[in-house]
């Protein structure tokens, strides 16, 4: 099983730098997949995979958790405040306290008082949004350096790493051009990169869950509360207890991820969240409530946003464009094989519409990066739904001695 | 019964305002505001006329936005979109009616059916996405909204659409008068009151007639209810999605317009992007039924409204913002409380007459 897991990762990452190889070739865009850019894009994508593993620990126990952009934003403002007066760590942990809040209060709406979960989401998300605009005005308006909307500098900085030997011969080897190794160079070499602590932190997080929830009796009986509570319960499962943990946990990573963007922009700025619980929300459904495809969920929208924001010439966005259309190709080739003729020439077609695009333009405005991850996402959900398995009884309120 | 079924209606909202005041009350103490002062002043100023203007103004933007919201709520579809459905809808209509020479009538009417049309079209994509591919509107409304919000910064910044308005924001060009539905001044001669706010009430009342004395409404209420009982019965449930959805987008398309045609006259990139969020907040505070959304409108808009003045007591209006979220959390709570009190005394009371009834056997 292990052994065809790791299988599977190997080949999904030979294909991905095959693409990502064919693409630079072709566009002789060099950032697609310089050391900077993967450095960068980990930091993008690390607090939306945070908010994709805040999802996962919610629903695997069967509560549906919308109100992650609210516990995000406390976290954001909690790690804003407390790195402002005591420092970076004391921002940290501030942040996951804040968001713990936020899940307690998900916890007590949904399962002590079994309100709808979106509803109950939702009022999470306005709340927070209030309480810390509110907040901000109070505490920050009249701070050194800080104003209306955006709390003062955060103190000190989270360590980051670069081990040199390995980056510089990579990134020379980066340099050179060669197809494949050189992509695999340059990628190798951005993990080593200005790796911050927090990013290391977020990965020991998704392993430390993919080990608890599918290895461990606790992870059991964790899903098999959100999978079928009433059974769960006649087995002796303290059903409600397993709730409020994963909720709480749920709350406190989404804070965690919240202080990551603090931190990333040393200080905390109204709106600076800019919907990435919803985003983290839909990488896990990306991922089939799973940690391993909610991390390249997350790495997607990061690397994406990344090209986005780095582009000086215009050019990564078309560099994008041809990539696209080399994976809906891909894509298009794989269903055909597999005999589902409607589908392949569904993609056969949106790939062609890229190609042509590519090769009609010379050059593509931002927008349409920014809308390129959430696109990607529907398209996932509409060919993939099929295949993905939410939790049986996610979003079902539970009480105990109900029938159902 | 009926009375007593009011009654109970009556205690959640009230409930959760009593908490919310409360609560605030201990925000305001703990941050060394005077309790007494900032109500007054939210109330004074609230009620004064020229506040009660801007208030329905702002009530009839959310009782639309609420109303398409509820739609879907009628039958378990969570339209999060709304956002993206009226925003597109805004900005499609802003372009429509800055072409049109027509006169007032028939340029306002085309307007309102382009800004229904696309805000239906928008939803269509999420009905299909749900009954072709399985995909839940929750997750397909989001991502719209993120799109939507792109297509249209696209189409302001980067083509001939967007112009530089009056007010050096990048916007579409300006909506000839006549194309405009200003409104009238009724409560404060210097207020105007949209034109659309009448719209909306009849709009409401369609609504109620719609889903109360209508096959279609039962049909949706009962798929709502029970989705395999109304299939058993011979609802097609995959042409209701359809239906709801598309209702919905296009009530959806309606909310930016009051704005739009009775203020600014021109969609630009200031225009307001979070009323959709606002709409499911208040169809959950007023239960579905048109008149209850009314009521929480009028509420979440006097909150916003009366707490413009609070500055000048020291206090941020966002006090409003936690009032409302307040709200929110506690109604439903409530609700649900209440719910769970009655059914308990139903059953108490049915175990009670079927005790009596075995006694004298």
């Amino acid at each position: 099983m292990t052994y065809l897991k790791s299988r599977r990762f190997i080949g999904a990452a030979f294909t991905a730098i095959t693409m990502l190889s064919i693409t630079r070739t072709i566009t002789g865009n060099g950032d697609l997949t310089s050391t900077v850019t993967i450095a960068q894009a980990l930091v993008f994508a690390s607090p939306i995979a945070l908010a994709g593993l805040a999802g996962i620990w919610a629903e695997r126990a069967g509560v549906i958790n919308i109100g992650l952009e609210g516990m995000m934003i406390l976290g954001t403002f909690g790690a804003g405040w407390a790195g402002w007066q005591w420092g970076v760590w004391a921002g940290v942990l501030a942040g996951v306290i804040f968001g713990a809040i936020g899940g307690l209060l998900l916890a007590v709406a949904a399962v002590t008082f079994g309100v709808d979960q979106i509803i109950a989401g939702t009022a999470i998300n306005l709340l927070a949004l209030g309480l810390t605009k509110f907040l901000a005005i109070l505490l920050f308006t009249n701070a050194p350096g800080g104003g209306q909307a955006q709390s003062p500098p955060i103190k000190g900085e989270i360590p980051t790493f670069t081990v040199e030997s390995i980056v510089e011969p990579l990134t020379s080897l980066h340099e050179k051009g060669i197809f494949f190794i050189s992509d695999l160079a340059g990628i190798l070499a951005g993990l080593f990169y200005n790796l911050s602590l927090l990013t290391i932190i977020t990965f020991l997080l998704f392993v430390m869950t993919s080990y608890l929830l599918w290895k461990t009796a606790f992870g059991l009986r964790l899903r098999s509360a959100g999978e079928n509570p009433w059974a769960a319960d006649s087995l002796g499962v303290k059903v409600v207890q397993f709730k409020y943990a994963a909720v709480v946990f749920s709350g406190m990573l989404a804070g965690l991820g919240g202080a990551y963007l603090s931190i990333a922009s040393t200080i905390y700025r109204n709106g600076n969240t800019a919907g990435r619980g919803y985003i983290g929300l839909a990488t896990m459904i990306f991922g089939d409530w799973r940690p391993g495809g909610t991390a390249a969920g997350a790495l997607m929208f990061g690397y994406i946003d990344t090209l986005r924001l780095i582009d000086t010439g215009n050019q990564n966005v078309k560099g994008l464009i041809l990539l696209g259309a080399i994976i809906l190709f891909a894509i298009g080739g794989i269903m055909l094989r597999r005999a589902r003729r409607n589908s392949a020439v569904g993609f056969l077609i949106l790939g062609s519409v890229m190609i042509g695009a590519y090769f009609s333009a010379t050059s593509f405005p931002p927008e349409v990066a920014q809308v390129a991850p959430y696109i990607t996402t529907l398209l996932v959900l509409a060919t993939a739904s099929q295949n993905l398995r939410p939790p049986a009884a996610d979003g079902v309120p539970y009480r105990k001695g109900d029938h159902h | 019964m009926n009375l007593r079924r009011i009654g109970t209606s009556l205690i959640a909202p009230a409930i959760g305002l009593f908490v919310s005041l409360a609560v605030t009350a201990v925000i305001l103490v703990a941050i060394g505001a005077s309790v007494s002062t900032v109500f007054s002043s939210m109330w004074n100023y609230g009620t004064s006329p020229r506040a009660m203007s801007l208030m329905l103004n702002l009530a009839t933007i959310y009782f639309l936005s609420a109303l398409a919201v509820s739609i879907g709520f009628k039958m378990n579809l969570f339209n999060i979109g709304v956002n993206g459905q009226y925003v597109l809808a805004a900005l499609a209509a802003a372009v429509v009616a800055s072409n049109l020479t027509l006169p007032k009538v028939a340029s306002v009417s085309i307007t309102i059916f382009v800004a229904m049309f696309v805000g239906a079209a928008w939803a269509g994509i999420s009905a299909w996405l749900k009954v072709a591919r399985g995909v839940s509107e929750v997750i397909s409304t989001i991502m719209l909204n993120f799109i939507a919000i792109g297509i249209i910064s696209y189409i302001i910044v980067r083509t001939p659409i967007g112009t530089e308005t009056s007010l050096n924001i990048r916007g579409t060009k300006a909506i000839p008068e006549t194309g405009m539905l200003r409104g009238i001044a009724f409560i404060d001669p210097g207020t105007q009151i949209y034109g659309f706010f009448f719209i909306a009430i009849f709009i409401g009342v369609a609504y109620w007639f719609l889903l109360n004395r209508t096959r279609f409404g039962f049909d949706l209420r009962a798929t709502g209810k029970s989705a395999t009982a109304a299939r058993t019965s011979g609802v097609q449930s995959n042409r209701m999605i359809y239906v709801t959805m598309l209702l919905s987008g296009a009530v959806a398309g309606l909310v930016g317009l009051p704005y739009l045609l009775g203020d600014t006259g021109s969609y630009t990139l200031q225009f307001p992007t979070d009323w959709g969020f606002i709409g499911i907040a208040i169809a959950l505070l007023g239960r579905n039924n048109p008149l209850g959304i009314a009521l929480g409108a009028i509420l979440w808009a006097f909150l916003d409204i009366s707490s413009g003045q609070l500055v000048l007591e020291g206090v941020p209006r966002e006090i409003s913002t936690i009032m409302q979220g307040l709200i929110v959390i506690v109604v439903v709570i409530s609700y649900e409380v209440v719910r769970r009190y009655q059914v308990k005394s139903e059953q108490t009371s049915v175990a009670k007459a079927l005790a009596k009834q075995e006694a004298s056997v």
